[in-house]
């Protein structure tokens, strides 16, 4: 099977216990929704999910070199 | 020139600090985001600023709100920006306006603006603010803030941003858990006050299409660009 490499970016808390970034090796077929069950990111937490600088939901299916950038909703004025 | 404008030469020029009179900025919601960038348009010289907020000051604020002091605890905030611009800045006209911005009131506050600046303090104002930007045709300038961390986003009419940054489902975000220090309001409104000027003056780059998410933590300053 091969591996898609995506690089992940994560924001605010949710770099809490995590890192920043990481360049993940997931088979191919691989979904964000997986991304996130293996970072263990609930997605209801999720506000903001861009694949390649577009929003989206979480079913979206990866590819070779794709870019996901994941943040929590920032709400405070 | 008046001299309290010669320090904004030449970041700005004379030609283009004289337009800024003639321009009127809307402030929605006068608390940290709100306060700073208040300040900071009146300064520069923004002829007209309508600040927007029901609420009133109370101890809560003083560790962050530029406009909250231990005189006015209990002060609507609005109309302490009204009194603080009278104090800074007589050359500019400050319209305070005592009045909760929701669906009814919030087209009638906006309209007839050149910019308007979310400083609100909910993800749901700041989607109705970006629905109503969106239909009256005029510039919004986001900004968001949690704990040690912030985001600013240059919004057009027909861009959609709004409908990225600001989630149906969400009532509140991370802040309600992360609090609220001084420095990330002061910061991250300076950060919209030099959006407005720049979307006003048409000067070199913005944050259209684009996120600036700020870590004060780890002190990364990320721009993520936003495709449709």
């Amino acid at each position: 099977m091969i591996d898609l490499k995506v690089e992940v970016r994560l924001f605010a808390t949710f770099r809490k216990g995590r890192e920043k970034k990481y360049f993940l090796d997931v088979p191919e077929g691989s979904k964000i929704s997986d991304i996130l069950d293996m970072l263990k990111i609930n997605s209801q937490e999720v506000s903001i999910l861009l694949l390649n600088g577009r929003d989206g939901n979480a079913s979206r299916p990866l590819s070779n070199s794709d870019v996901l950038a994941i943040f929590p909703p920032v709400g405070g004025g | 020139m008046l001299d309290r404008y010669c320090r904004n030469v030449s970041a700005i020029t004379q030609e283009e600090n004289s337009r800024l009179k003639s321009f009127k900025v809307c402030v929605i919601g006068c608390g940290g985001l709100g306060g700073y960038v208040i300040e900071m348009l009146g300064r520069i010289g923004i002829g007209k600023i309508t600040a927007v907020d029901c609420d009133v000051f109370d101890e809560t604020n003083l560790n962050r709100q530029i406009l909250s002091d231990t005189t006015n605890i209990g002060q609507n905030k609005a109309l302490a920006a009204l009194d603080r611009m009278g104090k800074v800045n007589p050359d500019i006209v400050v319209n305070g306006v005592n009045l909760r911005f929701d669906s009814t009131s919030g087209k009638q506050i906006l309209r007839g603006h050149d910019v308007v600046v979310d400083a609100l303090d909910n993800p749901q104002s700041k989607r109705l603010a970006g629905d109503l930007c969106e239909k009256l045709n005029i510039p919004l300038v986001h900004g968001a803030i949690a704990g040690w961390y912030g985001q600013v986003s240059t919004v057009y009419p027909g861009d959609g941003t709004m409908d990225t940054l600001c989630k149906d489902g969400f009532s509140f975000g991370i802040e309600k858990e992360l609090g609220n220090p001084p420095f990330t309001p002061a910061l991250m409104a300076a950060i919209q006050t030099a959006e407005v000027v720049k979307v006003l003056l048409n000067k070199e780059e913005t944050l259209r299409s684009k996120i600036l998410h700020v870590d004060l933590l780890t002190m990364d300053f990320d721009v993520l660009e936003l495709k449709k």
